[in-house]
């Protein structure tokens, strides 16, 4: 333990977690401390758990924290009891052979302790075999471990089909019973590969400091994930989190409507109530207001440079699709069409967009975004989507390839529409640099920078 | 802490997991060790998770682990002060003034401490649960319902366990009951009310807490059947549904099985029982297409 004993430790796992992005006021840091006296101290996973609770606010900081925790308060480096997996004997073979036969050996427990299930022991066994076969070259920086280097010499994923024979013990393959074998293998396999990282985290933070390790080993949470740069692991994260986005969008734009509860006084039902209490109106009546259904208009770029946000803008529109009637999809690359279609409730988004892919007429030319010849077609076509009560709503990073932008057309949108904003997945800097015409666009339609989850949701709160 | 310190209700971890094990929920280690700290820092729990995941029912077990009575407060959009806390009783007021408008000298003062006194005042649950001298669990059920003004009020109470009603005067929790707030994440909570929960993120249990749960549930049910179900249902989560299978189906499809007599779960018994654990059609049509059902 660092000098300053226990609070200093703790301020500075505080601090720690506090730089990898989530928010922990004064209030918690004292609540942390206090849970120190609370829970038994040797108990690791009580301490984890009771700082989790007075220092997460979501459940999607859990990763992170859990990440954080493992480098403050590692795990002591007690040798290991296994009497089973004693090291090779040297035999004077070389240094290959013993290490394949390691490995060899080392993979036939791993198959063991995977169909067995039992979480605690593939836990000890990642240590085992990081500490066998992940060591690097030593450099004069000291040993190094890597994960890849255990998983290479185990290749736990060609382990999958002994597995299922394991599991389905001798059933015939094929059927529900193999699906469900598959998850089991997937996620045990998931574990096991998660256990080894956590080891090669907590060795190199040993050996190189953990802040160096703290600053690598943390992913920036699913929210603050770059659209643009977002990895398909990241989008599956970022899909759940689209359905409560698209609920508070929902429940944000009828909160308007439910502005001033209730309407008129109804006269006759307050007078026949007040009849109960003597003829004096205690309780007044009021008429339900009359609910205005509001009209959403998505025009959507789906041109390859925008892949990942026009993915996940897609989702947004198939969610929201599912709470109110009036949502009118259009997606566009180099011509608009209408997507509408593809989206009914219970659809799936994977599904539609690959449709929409093959059936809808978005692209006439080359397959490059033409932002003119777009808003053109879509004005010309659908010339009434866009009324007074209509909100519009652009997707994309307005990089026309040096080509026309249609302002008038978009402008003449904008002017007819209730209300209209454009979100760009672009950072604010690059707006109008190389053939952006993002600048232009944002004089005559609000322009807001949507770079990932956590951006949308504030823009959804401020609509 | 400066207010007067509570005894405590658990003596330590361990003592919570076995007496929430006795009320019938079986707590893991993060359940057992944020609900002893909720007791013993003298804060309200938090809990949030996907709706099914034993939110509720935590409060439910902790009323009955800890001999207390349970207060329920359901939130809901439109949920204001007069249903939340106090309101008073117009009606029953109106009688009374009427009633002594016959009477000469009656005097206004008396009239008025007599028409907002202690007989007039309709409690709602938070100042029933503030003015209880019996052991009480408080729950405040979908926090994420109600609207932000609520939120306002709860902080209010939460953080001083008292209500000050204008014409009576502040009314002091003599006995802290035990809070418990739950929702569902389909609105961020302010942070200020945050700060003063412990948080608790429930999510759908650990396979093997899983099992356990539905043994313990559903007695009657073969131990390899209950292995198998429970592997079922979580392939059923980790596909993209509208709405995963919670524990509370899962025990439901072990109530069915055992009300229809099957002892295995195979391709036909799925087909014909699915709809207990999955609600929407795209679900079991998605479902039966990935678990290869035809």
């Amino acid at each position: 333990m660092a000098d300053g004993g226990l609070p200093a430790h703790l301020d500075g796992f505080v601090r720690a977690v506090r730089e990898a992005g989530i928010p922990v006021g004064i209030s918690a840091a004292v609540d942390a401390a206090q849970v120190l006296t609370a829970v038994d101290l040797l108990d690791r996973e009580q301490l984890r758990h009771g700082l989790a609770a007075v220092l997460l606010q979501r459940a999607a900081q859990r990763q992170t924290y859990d990440v954080l925790f493992d480098l403050w308060w590692p795990l002591s480096d007690r040798p290991e009891d296994d009497a089973d997996t004693e090291p090779a004997p040297d035999d004077g073979s070389t240094d290959a052979q013993r290490q394949a036969a390691l490995a060899a050996q080392l993979r036939e427990e791993l198959l063991r302790r995977l169909l067995d299930g039992d979480e605690e022991a593939l836990r000890r066994f990642a240590r085992l075999a990081v500490d066998q076969l992940g060591q690097g070259q030593p450099s004069p920086s000291g040993q190094s471990f890597f994960s890849y280097r255990v998983l290479r010499a185990l290749s736990p994923d060609t382990l999958v089909s002994q597995l299922l024979d394991g599991l389905l013990g001798g059933a015939d393959r094929g059927g529900l019973a193999e699906q469900v074998a598959r998850q089991t293998v997937r996620e045990r396999l998931a574990a096991f590969r998660a256990a080894v990282e956590a080891e090669v985290r907590r060795r190199s933070a040993a050996e190189r400091g953990r802040d160096r390790v703290a600053r690598t080993a943390v992913k920036p949470l699913a929210d603050q994930v770059d659209f643009l740069r977002a990895q398909s692991a990241d989008l599956a994260e970022l899909r759940r989190s689209v359905a409560p986005l698209a609920r508070r969008l929902a429940a944000r734009l009828s909160a308007k409507r439910r502005m001033g509860r209730e309407g008129r006084l109804d006269f006759r039902r307050t007078v026949r109530a007040s009849l109960a209490t003597g003829g004096v109106p205690v309780v007044t009546h009021h008429k339900p207001r009359t609910v205005h259904k509001p009209e959403l208009v998505v025009l959507c770029d789906i041109s390859g440079s925008v892949a990942g946000f026009s993915h996940f803008t897609l989702m947004l529109t198939q969610a929201l699709r599912e709470h109110f009637s009036g949502v009118r999809a259009f997606a566009f690359v180099d011509s608009t069409d209408e997507v509408t279609r593809f989206f009914a409730p219970g659809a799936d988004v994977a599904d539609a967009v690959q449709r929409i892919g093959r059936e809808a007429e978005v692209v006439t030319f080359d397959g490059h975004s033409d932002y003119g010849n777009a808003f053109g077609v879509f004005a010309e076509k659908w010339a009434t989507a866009v009324g007074p009560k209509t909100s519009l709503l652009v997707l994309g990073d307005g990089r026309t390839n040096y080509r026309q932008p249609g302002l008038p057309v978009l402008a003449d949108l904008v002017r007819r529409s209730r209300s209209a904003y454009w979100l760009n997945p672009e950072p604010a800097r690059l707006w109008g640099t190389g053939d952006s015409a993002a600048d232009r666009y944002a004089r005559v339609i609000p322009m807001v920078e949507v770079r990932n989850a956590a951006q949308l949701a504030e823009f959804v709160t401020t609509l | 802490m400066t207010h007067a310190q509570q005894a405590a209700r658990f003596a330590d971890v361990a003592d919570v997991s076995a007496r929430l094990a006795a009320a019938g929920y079986l707590p893991d280690a993060q359940i057992a060790t944020t609900v002893f700290l909720a007791d013993r820092l003298g804060k309200p729990l938090l809990v949030e998770g996907p709706a099914g995941t034993g939110k509720t029912e935590l409060a439910k077990a902790l009323a009955t682990a800890t001999s207390s009575d349970l207060i329920r407060l359901q939130c809901y959009e439109g949920l204001d002060e007069a249903r939340a806390l106090y309101e008073w009783n117009y009606k029953k007021q109106l009688l009374r003034i009427q009633a002594s408008q016959g009477t000469d000298g009656a005097d206004w003062g008396d009239l008025h401490d007599d028409v907002f006194g202690e007989e007039f005042l309709l409690s709602r649950p938070l100042l029933t649960a503030i003015r209880r001298e019996d052991p009480t669990v408080l729950l405040v059920d979908e926090t994420d319902k109600a609207d932000v003004e609520v939120e306002g009020l709860l902080l209010e109470v939460l953080s001083d366990f008292q209500v000050t009603i204008p014409e009576i005067g502040t009314i002091v929790a003599t006995r802290r009951p035990m809070v418990v707030l739950t929702s569902n994440a389909t609105r961020e909570l302010s942070e200020a009310l945050k700060r003063r929960c412990l948080y608790l993120a429930l999510d759908y249990p650990s396979a093997e807490r899983e099992r356990e749960i539905v043994l313990s549930r559903v007695p009657e049910l073969a131990p390899a059947l209950a292995e198998q179900l429970v592997r079922t249902v979580r392939a059923l989560r980790a596909m993209e549904l509208k709405k995963s299978p919670s524990i509370s189906e899962t025990l439901d499809w072990a109530q069915t099985l055992l009300a229809l007599g099957l002892d295995t779960l195979g391709d036909d018994e799925v087909r014909a029982t699915l709809g207990v654990v999955l609600k929407h059609a795209s679900d079991q049509t998605r479902a039966a297409a990935e678990l290869r059902l035809n």
